[in-house]
């Protein structure tokens, strides 16, 4: 973490957007409260080329009120000031200062592109807190969901994730157009292109959780493409890859579960999401369904959302590509919502530990 | 600002240069060729960029045949080479040398383009249709383009052929001849480099 | 008698009416450019207070995703291609013919037909909405999401668009470059060019060198779109990012093919009201020049999220932060012409002179955003919104404002009124950083930009407010802009001098009205700001080059205005081989439209036009007439 004096030091110009920012949600998101490595060497570069860039503005904006306040011109003054070329030497100044400027920025852009560049994930991350080896995900970016496949063979759904202190390694690619890979609080972004693979590495100091957010845009929905990085401690994170990558077990003979498992397979739900290692991730992956705050990445988790959401997908997430069930019977879907509820794989303490207070959701579908 | 060029001992040596009009059309011309340059060659860079994405159809070496391509080039250069010779007769205000030299290169030209229709027709008999691949996509557009600016240069040749075909060389005209050759050059010029990076590139592999 | 004055008077309207449509008149164009530029303005404008009051709340309902990605699209694009181009180009034509001192362009016809061309691509693109929506990619359009799989039918209204209206910019730079270069009156060296002239023209090669790799770019998607070319599916082995590479090769250039006449425009308006020339004029030509060269080094900056590697990215970062430096003299260059300077603040000078440390703001911003890693945060947030609304309203705006109410009596015979001028630019001024300033901090605290609605609880909900009031402001500053125009039209004072700000230019020596043909004889210019030389060396007019002698002035003709025609058709045609279904084939609209086009073209080339000449009687009676 930052010493006491570079705290302060971004504190400074800061303070006044703090102000502003202690309202938020407990979901980790602004980048001026870093969370990461990554993250921390942007702030603070950020703040060095602003102390770099308020020289310039400090000169231009005094010249420019003297000027305006020296130099008028008096009511029926009508001769014509002394008529000036020009000075070889105050253009040589501010051309040569400014370079110098410059050159304090250029340095470590050079030196953070590299830095940035070398994404192979670290057995102790780059602040040597970590245990374990290191961890890489493949992303792929659907319209308008995140997919995240696991090394170890299983694939979670717009929530990703990750050991604390270790540096993990993303490998992104697109599904249909571009998106890009987002979370602010723990470091920079990268674009998720199709039929291109791009790397990106990420790394957080604390367990908590990581709002995400696609940056370029993908269609009507693109800003509702929202996820979550969960950052655990290594053993809470091994244990959730467990039961990941383990076969959820079926739900047991006769019961309101069993039967929507039932409905599950014959409304075709499983055509495209996912349970364990069976259907595929045309949508995203429900193996741990019930573990989430949200559907969707945007709606509040709840029965009656859940059931709106199947109902008509569009009025939630305009233009995503889930078949509505309009007409599915009230049955069906209660034994349904009864299934979807089942999908728990065991959760970590950590995840319940950071409670949001839900404000930041949408409770209302989107468009009538 | 007008210019009043003297007529009394016959044409100027350089009739498309003499007026004010003249030369701006000159220079105008230049500055449009320039951009078409630029045209091209973001044309040339998406073929580049693309001439392996063949997406499992045919390749550029299993398609293109030397001997036909050396043909055309020669028939585009030749055509160029008459134009040239078509401005040197307007200069010696060679009226009918000119037309003449003129028709011969819109006779080249056609026989270019002949030679391209039959070309992209044996292509397409071979399974590289216009959508099969990137690289057939760029191919087609980069070297269809060409053609089809082969076709307008002929066009506008011919019209001012047949428009002018009694009239002999004056200050009017003079600039509309010289454009339209320059326009010819550069339709060759372009060529050359089809050549070099669609042809020879595409069969030597480099 | 009242029947018969009721034909004179329908025969005259009628006159009137064809005399705009058929005219070749530089003035005459450079005010229809004006006209249109500013309805595509207040059209974009709209739509922007409209997606601000989408914002002004969180999980609003007031747009929907869809509607919203179309009026980002539509703005985005209107304001670049449909205002500031030919509003600027509004002044690049009735201003550089005067400031050099030429009667005219150098091809009068084309300059119609830029005109009528780029209105009807803009036209094209408009009608969209009447045909199941408006393009909705982003004025940047990436592929795939705006390629034949994704894209909806307005991204073929876009490309095609597009691309008639780019034809039209096009032949118009050509047209000024050669203007510029060979219509100079005797004695106007390229050092003694006004410095907006030079600007105009190294914008004009940029556009020259810009449009066409768009007019490329755009070619290929419309194949793709159209006739199922494969250049940007990577399943038949196409590349996604080509795209971007030739969208962005045209994009910087076009953020300087807009700002470079801005800066012309302030290197004009700064002097006069200082009454002190151009400080360090050389430096600015070849600052100039500079900035124009590295804007074509610099497109990758757009890009450092694509993941191209480090080297390309360092590259690119350096060159970018490079443009800073001749950005930088400029700055200092106006500043200096200040110090030292008489400076009397109307509007025009406010706005002039407030372009400078509003500009640093987006400048700073600027480099910025080039150190890659830190780019990684910014790039596609509020951040950029805010950094290029900086440099685009902060800068071309301000200076397009700046040239109106500086012009604007040259051009319309009258002043526009100062009190309501003052009161337009303190609203329009604060209304424009409480709009863009707080989006600097939104994009920081994680809001990314083209997003239609945010989540309550984000710590976004009072920016996004401050920012949505601070748009109301602004528009109400062009509502008295608006309503200054219509006021000042019929109540200012006529202008009657040539010269009502005691200028510099040659412009200003003309007579108001300005006679069709500019100069009755060329002027001889002895001096950067020959008007001012004069009037300290001789006795405030200027010398003539030639003597009183009959002028040559071109036809009007109608063939333009019928080209633009053509190529509307031609191009709906076109976009109707997309329509599920289309009322006729879509070959019963080309085809007519293709004839139409070429048919004119052909008619233009065959028939000859001599134009016409004022004799020495005629002018002299004009003269008398004006004076």
């Amino acid at each position: 973490m930052m010493n006491k004096h570079t705290f302060m030091m971004r504190l400074l110009p800061l303070s006044f957007i703090l102000l502003l920012l202690s309202g938020c949600g407990e979901e980790r998101l602004t980048a001026l409260d870093p969370y990461g490595p990554q993250a921390e060497w942007i702030l603070d570069n950020l703040i060095l080329s602003l102390y770099v860039m308020a020289v310039v503005i400090i000169v231009v904006f005094a010249l420019y009120f003297i000027a305006v306040v020296k130099f008028r011109r008096k009511p029926g003054d009508n001769e014509y000031p002394k008529q000036v070329e020009g000075s070889k030497a105050l253009e040589l100044t501010w051309t040569i200062i400014p370079l110098f400027l410059l050159a304090i920025l250029a340095v470590p852009t050079i030196t953070g592109t590299y830095y940035f560049a070398d994404t192979t994930p670290q057995a102790a991350g780059s602040s040597g807190e970590g245990e374990g080896e290191g961890v890489s995900i493949n992303v792929t970016g659907h319209q308008y969901w995140w997919q995240f496949d696991y090394e170890d063979g299983f694939t979670s759904g717009n929530e990703v994730y990750i050991p604390v202190g270790e540096k993990v390694e993303f490998t992104l690619t697109a599904e249909d157009v571009i998106h890009s890979f987002w979370v602010p609080a723990l470091g920079g972004k990268i674009d998720a292109i199709p039929g291109i693979e791009n790397q990106l590495w990420l790394e957080a100091d604390e367990p908590g959780i990581y709002k995400g957010k696609c940056a370029e845009l993908c269609g009507p929905s693109h800003a509702l493409m929202d996820f979550k990085v969960v950052a655990l401690e290594r053993d809470e994170y091994n244990s959730w890859v467990e039961t990941m990558a383990s076969e959820p077990a079926e739900p047991e003979e006769n019961t309101t579960a069993s039967e929507g498992r039932q409905v599950f397979e014959d409304q075709g739900c499983i055509g495209c999401h996912a349970v364990g290692g069976q259907g595929t991730a045309q949508g995203p992956t429900l193996t741990n369904f019930a573990d989430r705050e949200t559907i969707a990445g945007v709606v509040e988790y709840n029965e009656e959302n859940l059931e709106a959401w199947i109902r008509d997908p569009q009025s939630f997430k305009q233009g995503n590509n889930m078949q509505a069930y309009p007409d599915m019977e009230d049955q069906d879907m209660d034994a349904l919502l009864e299934y979807l509820a089942s999908l728990e794989v065991e959760q970590p303490a950590l995840g319940r530990q950071v409670e949001t207070d839900g404000s930041d959701r949408i409770e209302e579908p989107q468009n009538e | 600002m007008a210019d009043h060029v003297d007529m009394t001992k016959g044409l100027p040596s350089n009739p498309e240069k003499a007026t004010l009009e003249g030369r701006n059309k000159f220079l105008g011309f230049w500055i449009f060729l320039s951009g078409e340059t630029i045209m091209f060659a973001t044309f040339f860079g998406a073929f580049l960029g693309l001439r392996e994405g063949t997406a499992g159809g045919p390749t550029a070496e299993e398609l293109f045949q030397l001997p036909l391509v050396f043909i055309m080039t020669m028939l585009l250069l030749t055509s160029s080479l008459t134009s040239v010779l078509a401005m040197y007769a307007m200069k010696r205000n060679n009226f009918k040398a000119m037309m003449i030299w003129m028709s011969t290169t819109v006779l080249l030209g056609l026989a270019f383009l002949g030679l391209e229709i039959y070309e992209f027709v044996e292509y397409v008999h071979h399974g590289l249709g216009y959508t099969t691949s990137a690289f057939g996509s760029s191919f087609y557009t980069l070297v269809g383009l060409h053609g089809a600016h082969v076709v307008f240069g002929l066009a506008w040749i011919s019209t001012l052929l047949i428009r002018y075909a009694k009239s002999g060389i004056t200050l009017t005209n003079a600039p509309k001849f010289y454009v339209a050759s320059l326009y010819w050059h550069f339709i060759d010029v372009v060529w050359v480099f089809i050549f070099t990076v669609v042809y020879l590139m595409g069969i030597g592999g480099a | 008698m009242a029947d018969y004055s009721a034909i004179i008077k329908e025969k005259k309207d009628k006159s009137v009416l064809m005399d705009w449509l058929t005219t070749v008149d530089h003035k005459k164009l450079g005010v229809m450019y004006l006209i249109a530029g500013t309805l595509f303005f207040l059209k974009a404008g709209l739509m922007a207070v409209f997606m601000r009051i989408q914002l002004m709340f969180p999980e609003s309902n007031f747009l929907d995703g869809q509607t919203y990605n179309e009026f980002i699209t539509m703005h985005g694009t209107i304001m670049l291609f449909l205002a500031a181009t030919p509003l600027l180009f509004a002044f690049m034509n009735y201003i550089i013919p005067l400031q050099i001192g030429a009667r005219d362009v150098a091809f009068p016809f084309v300059n119609a037909l830029g005109f009528w061309i780029f209105f009807f691509g803009g036209l094209l693109l408009s009608v969209s909405w009447f045909f199941g929506g408006a393009p909705d990619a982003g004025w940047t359009a990436y592929v795939p999401l705006s390629a034949g799989d994704y894209g909806h039918l307005g991204m073929d209204f876009y490309v095609i668009g597009l691309q008639i209206s780019g034809i039209g910019t096009l032949i118009s730079a050509i047209n000024f470059i050669v203007t510029i270069v060979n219509m100079r009156a005797p004695g106007m060296t390229m050092m003694r060019m006004p410095l907006f002239c030079w600007t105009s023209l190294v914008t004009s090669l940029l556009i020259v060198f810009a449009f066409t790799p768009l007019a490329a770019g755009l070619a290929l998607l419309m194949l793709d779109r159209l006739f199922g070319a494969q250049f940007f599916s990577p399943d038949s082995g196409g590349n996604a990012v080509l795209w971007q590479h030739i969208f962005w090769i045209f994009g910087h250039p076009e953020v300087y093919i807009l700002v470079l006449p801005a800066f012309g425009i302030i290197s004009e308006v700064i002097p006069a009201f200082s009454r002190k020339r151009l400080f360090g004029y050389t430096a600015m030509v070849f600052a100039t020049l500079i900035i124009a060269f590295l804007g074509f080094m610099v497109w990758v900056h757009h890009m450092f999220t694509v993941g191209i590697g480090p080297v390309t990215n360092s590259v690119f970062a350096i060159a970018t932060m490079a443009i800073g430096i001749p950005t930088g003299i400029k700055i200092f260059n106006w500043l200096f012409t200040m110090w030292g300077g008489k400076l009397t603040f109307n509007t025009a000078m406010l706005c002039a002179s407030s372009f400078v440390p509003t500009f640093v703001l987006g400048g700073v911003t600027g480099v910025m955003l080039s150190m890659v890693p830190v780019d990684y945060l910014y790039h596609d947030t509020y951040f950029v919104v805010a950094h290029f609304h900086y440099i685009i309203v902060g800068g071309i705006v301000l200076g397009l404002l700046a040239g109106l109410y500086y012009w604007y009596p040259k051009m319309f015979g009258h002043h526009l009124n100062e009190k309501l001028g003052m009161l337009m630019f303190w609203m329009f001024y604060i209304g424009f950083h409480m709009t863009f300033f707080v989006q600097h901090i939104l994009g920081l605290i994680g809001m990314p930009r083209r997003v239609y609605t945010y989540l309550e609880g984000q710590g976004m909900d009072t920016m996004n407010l401050i920012s949505s009031i601070g748009a109301f402001l602004m528009s109400a500053g062009i509502i008295v802009l608006v309503i200054n125009i219509v006021y000042s039209a019929l109540k200012s004072e006529r202008v009657v001098v040539s010269d009502p700000w005691d200028a510099r230019t040659l412009e200003w020596s003309t007579p108001t009205p300005i006679p069709e043909y500019n100069f009755a004889q060329v002027p001889q210019v002895r001096s950067l700001d020959p008007l001012f030389y004069e009037k300290i060396h001789g006795d405030g007019k200027m010398k003539p080059a030639e003597p009183l002698s009959d002028i040559h002035m071109p036809n009007g003709s109608i063939l333009p205005f019928i080209i633009g025609i053509g190529m509307f058709v031609w191009g709906f045609g076109m976009i109707m081989l997309n329509m599920e279904n289309a009322i006729i084939t879509p070959y019963a609209v080309i085809i007519p439209g293709f004839l139409l086009t070429f048919g004119s073209m052909l008619v233009r080339s065959i028939k000859e036009d001599h134009g016409y000449h004022i004799t020495v009687e005629e002018l002299k009676k004009l003269e008398k007439e004006v004076s």
